[in-house]
């Protein structure tokens, strides 16, 4: 009890005089004393060539950048061209490009003056944080996995019951009621999906390497993620599920001669996989907007004198320990709805024909066979 | 914004991972986890299944027991009442035989009573009469030792013989 108060009360008087986090903000600001903020929110928000390291700004872990452009491919680190350097490679240059390029923070190659955009293949800070999390779901799954190939049926206990539980509390609570006997054939993927989005979530949430990547929030992933649901959703359905699409159990003059259910229909077969990819990209990406902000409130009030300076550090750093934490719980939420999500689509590609109520009410039959999960708001 | 544009080497070894991840788990990863919950649900459904049905077993056979006590019990009275019977009656069986027995002893003791009577009767008697003749004789002998009383006795007996007659 003594020492945690001991702990807050350190951790409050340092907050209050904040002479280092002064002297910090101000090598971190540009010359003419401000620091800009948007290019630091962006900086953390996006992609990058290396992964910083804690406590130093300049110095990044190098990591491969692959580029196949104009003059082939080409494999090299990050490090050369890191800082604004050159890298010369044969007669091609390859630099990130600047601020006033229209590929700005990418590597692009330069023949004979003029700036070309390669396709850029490069093992990037988010590239590599898909792989450590693809490792760590791996590892994790394959262990429980082995676990019960060697125990048979024990009960599990340790970090073997914590995974099972998180298993079963999506499988016996989401994919099982919605998808019913297609459950099993359908499992695998939204097992892993839910698996890939929680770790990828909870790795963003860690600061330092191997951590720190804002993957959820970036649209590339969430699409591809989204794009995978897409397909079992439309590649796998079933003949009903494209029927109720084209000619769906409405009155004659709704889909003949203008089919205007059919158009919203298919309309409707995209905007799901949208839906997916915005919601997860934007509720991950705001949260970690939240938190850079809060923490870069400081600098911003940093050069208004001390005590402005302590009070915002200490609320600042309070509501960031408490959004980090309400960023937990969410992490755990939006890999929740993200694979109940994908499990109510692809229950729509399996819907086959109701024969109770085959001459019955449409919509009361769609009602009755879309499955009781309800829609979350955020 | 770049924020909303994809980078197109991410979409590429996000696609490449994804699928890899998705493959290797659908393999080696889900389907042994699937199998093993399910297995290890039904196991224990199964035990507690039987733990249920072997209670209802051991209830079952405790009544079935009790009934077994019971009935061996009515029996063993029954027994024991069928035996109490059976004693009296043989007792009673018994008593009657040795009374037809004890009656043919004293009916036979009886008849050689009397016949031990008889005899003894019939021997009294002659030893009576021998006895009274000798008696008699004796008392003759006396009485007739005078003249006058001889005389008389044998107008007595004549008178008697006379009256008689």
């Amino acid at each position: 009890m003594k020492k945690t108060a001991l702990i807050i009360l350190t951790a409050v008087i340092s907050m209050i005089f904040p002479w280092k986090a002064g002297a910090t903000a101000s090598s971190e600001s540009h010359d003419d004393g401000k620091i800009d903020a948007k290019a630091i929110i962006f900086e953390h928000l996006g992609d990058a060539y290396g992964w910083e390291v804690p406590f130093n700004h300049h110095k990044r872990i190098p990591l491969p950048i692959i580029v196949w452009g104009e003059s082939g491919l080409h494999v090299f680190s990050s490090s050369r061209v890191a800082d604004g350097k050159e890298y010369v490679d044969g007669d091609v240059t390859f630099k990130i490009a600047g601020e006033e390029s229209d590929h700005k923070g990418k590597v692009v190659e330069i023949i004979d003056g003029k700036e070309y955009k390669p396709w850029d293949f490069s093992i990037t800070k988010n590239v590599l944080a898909v792989f450590i999390t693809v490792l760590l779901v791996a590892w994790s799954v394959i262990a429980v996995a082995r676990w019960h190939r060697k125990m048979g049926y024990k009960a599990p206990r340790k970090m073997v019951g914590a995974i099972e539980s998180l298993i079963t509390f999506v499988y016996d609570g989401v994919i099982k009621p919605t998808l019913k006997d297609r459950a099993p054939k359908f499992a695998p993927y939204l097992l892993t999906v839910f698996f890939f989005i929680l770790y990828m979530n909870l790795l963003g949430l860690i600061v330092v390497f191997p951590g720190g990547a804002n993957l959820t929030g970036n649209i590339a992933v969430t699409l591809v993620l989204a794009l995978f649901t897409f397909i079992l959703t439309n590649f796998i359905g079933t003949k009903h599920y494209w029927k109720e699409i084209l000619w769906p159990d409405v009155p004659l003059w709704l889909k003949f001669p203008i089919p205007i259910m059919p158009i919203i229909e298919i309309f409707g077969v995209f905007t799901k996989p949208a839906a997916l990819t915005v919601r997860l990209f934007a509720n991950m990406l705001g949260g970690h907007m939240i938190v850079i902000v809060l923490t870069l409130l400081i600098f911003i009030f940093a050069t208004m004198g001390a005590a402005v300076a302590g009070a915002t550090t200490l609320v600042s750093v309070l509501f960031s320990i408490f959004m980090l934490l309400i960023d937990v719980l969410v992490s755990f939420i939006q890999a929740y709805v993200f694979t109940m999500l994908s499990t109510l689509f692809i229950s729509f590609g399996q819907e086959r024909p109701h024969h109770h109520h085959a001459d019955g009410n449409s919509q009361e039959t769609s009602q009755s066979e879309s499955p009781a999960v309800a829609q979350p708001t955020n | 914004m770049e924020l909303f544009k994809p980078d197109f080497g991410l979409v590429f070894w996000m696609f490449i991972s994804f699928a890899v991840l998705f493959v290797i788990l659908w393999i080696w990863g889900w389907p042994a986890i699937m199998k093993g919950v399910e297995g290890r649900a039904n196991l224990i459904d199964k035990g507690v299944e039987y733990a249920q049905n072997a209670k209802d077993q051991l209830d079952n056979a405790r009544q079935e027991a009790d009934k077994y006590v019971a009935e061996a019990r009515r029996r063993q009275a029954e027994m024991l009442r069928e035996a109490d019977r059976m004693k009296s009656q043989i007792i009673e069986e018994a008593r009657e035989a040795a009374q037809k027995e004890a009656k043919k002893v004293m009916d036979a003791a009886k008849v050689s009573i009397e016949q031990e009577r008889k005899e003894a009767q019939l021997q009294f008697k002659n030893e009576v009469s021998a006895l009274a003749v000798d008696i008699a004789t004796k008392v003759v002998r006396n009485n007739m030792s005078d003249r006058n009383t001889q005389q008389q006795l044998v107008d007595s007996l004549l008178d008697e013989m006379e009256n008689n007659n």
